[in-house]
């Protein structure tokens, strides 16, 4: 699974592309646990290039989020496709998990 | 795991004294190694006793032309002492039908006299190479055969607690099914009658499959009916689920659920959703309705979530359809989903006369159009029809 890390100010920015399912959920969770450090403040998952997500990858986001909880970073997802966002809204995680249009959307919401 | 020894123990077979102290003196660098440990036996017979009396031996070395038992009948004996250990025959050069005689009968490899030490070393090591490696192959088999007999068992579980005798009454009907997919998944249905002749009906996808999934499924099933059976409000029943997945869910598993109750005499249908794909109405014209997104999160995500209901009224000649993602992203050989167009597409023109009949069309519809293309998720349905007013 690819990811792409970038350190905007405070922020990590995680870019994932394809596909998150059950074949490739745990490793997505784990690269993504392996790139947080102690300094960071907060983890933005871009998923702009990402075309499809199932329910076993929105398991790892929600394992993500509350590991997250517990350090006290904060967590948004931005960028979303028409069908990822759909997976998102019918399942109801746009409500428990923060979404923006793009990083920039969600740098600036945390800061005001 | 096959626990990979450091030393292995080699019984050589043959009936000229010379060979004993040329063997321990040529290997003599892998003896002090602690790589090889020989055992020497002079023919058949006393051979088959040191295997009998050492357990440990890897591998036999043995010459074939031998008094009281010859090298080729000891091949055949050795299976019985211990499938796993490996034979390598020692011929004379050029002796191709004892060669061959040996090898059908289970040799895993040959050497010719004069011995080449080197030669001989050299087969050893494959010899032994082979054996572990089939020792490995034995070990993740019989870790297979027990993963696949839970796998059979879970698969065993979550079918059995799918209803599979429909009400029949003369207000409505109801049919379901679920095709699982290889995996064990965790999709369900269920129905079942409350007070007043109202029925409770329920339709869940669990994230993730196997074994994990399949539990957390029973026990969503048994609380949602446990929870429903003592409560009127579809939202208030969801809230209470929804706060008893969460008290112990380590693993994050969450299930996405509609929980509806039917009023037969009405045809009012109040109902919840957690995150699941709204149910679909199909009309007594063939044309159909996706029902609007009402909010919910799936259970088990996070507590203390509230479940906002809807309430529909079903005309006579209407079908309620419940279904999990299994239909609408069933997959083709172009990758192509099957997709709520092609779903609502099914009944255009053709409306269904019963549940059942609803029901098999959808399922068709779905093996129609995924052909030979490999199911990889439950594929789950479930179908209630309000019947016309008997005249």
């Amino acid at each position: 699974m690819n990811i792409n890390t970038e350190r905007d100010g405070g922020a990590l920015v995680i870019k994932t592309e394809g596909r998150i399912d059950g074949s490739n959920a745990s490793d997505f969770q784990g690269s993504v646990e392996a790139e947080i450090s102690a300094e960071d403040k907060s983890l933005i998952l871009d998923f702009e290039q990402l075309d499809y997500i199932s329910s076993a990858g929105l398991r790892v986001i929600l394992l993500i989020a509350k590991d997250l909880q517990q350090k006290g970073i904060k967590f948004a997802i931005c960028s979303l496709s028409t069908l990822v966002r759909e997976v998102f809204m019918i399942s109801g995680f746009d409500q428990i998990i923060e979404v923006y249009d793009d990083p920039a959307a969600a740098s600036s919401a945390w800061q005001g | 795991m096959v626990k990979l020894k450091e030393s292995y123990k080699i019984l050589v077979v043959d009936d000229e004294p010379d060979v004993e102290p040329l063997i321990l003196q040529r290997m003599r660098r892998a003896i002090r190694r602690g790589r090889y440990e020989f055992v020497f036996a002079h023919n058949g017979i006393d051979a088959l006793e040191k295997l009998n009396k050492c357990q440990n031996i890897d591998m036999v070395l043995s010459d074939i032309n031998m008094p009281q038992m010859d090298g080729l009948t000891l091949l055949e004996q050795i299976p019985k002492v211990d499938p796993n250990i490996r034979s390598v025959i020692i011929s004379a050069y050029g002796d191709m039908e004892n060669i061959r005689t040996a090898m059908n009968r289970g040799a895993f490899d040959f050497v010719t006299k004069p011995l080449d030490f080197d030669d001989l070393q050299h087969t050893i090591d494959r010899t032994l190479k082979h054996m572990i490696e089939w020792r490995e192959a034995l070990a993740s088999r019989d870790k297979l055969i027990v993963l696949q007999n839970e796998l059979t068992v879970a698969n065993k579980m979550q079918r059995s607690i799918l209803p599979t005798r429909f009400p029949k009454d003369i207000n409505y009907e109801i049919w379901a099914n679920m095709e699982p997919a290889r995996d064990v998944g965790g999709d369900f249905y269920d129905f079942f009658k409350l007070e007043d002749g109202r029925v409770g009906i329920a339709i869940a996808d669990v994230s993730d499959k196997g074994v994990p999934a399949a539990l957390f499924m029973m026990s969503s099933r048994t609380l949602l009916k446990g929870t429903a059976i003592g409560l009127e409000d579809p939202s208030k029943v969801m809230e209470d689920v929804n706060n008893l997945l969460n008290e112990d869910n380590e693993a994050g598993l969450f299930v996405t659920v509609i929980y509806a109750v039917y009023c037969p005499d009405e045809g009012i249908l109040n109902y919840a959703n957690g995150g699941h794909n709204p149910p679909l109405i199909v009309h007594s014209d063939g044309s159909s309705t996706m029902l609007p997104y009402i909010g919910g999160v799936a259970l088990g995500v996070m507590p203390d979530l509230s479940y906002p209901g809807s309430s529909i009224n079903l005309a006579p000649g209407d079908t309620l359809v419940l279904y999990t993602d299994g239909v609408t992203e069933a997959m083709n050989a172009d990758q192509e989903e099957f997709g709520n167009d092609r779903f609502q597409d099914i009944f255009k023109g053709a409306p269904p006369k019963n549940s059942k009949e609803a029901n098999q069309r959808i399922f068709e519809a779905v093996h129609d159009f995924a052909g030979d293309t490999v199911q990889s998720d439950d594929i789950t349905c479930l179908t209630l029809f309000r019947k016309e007013p008997d005249n």
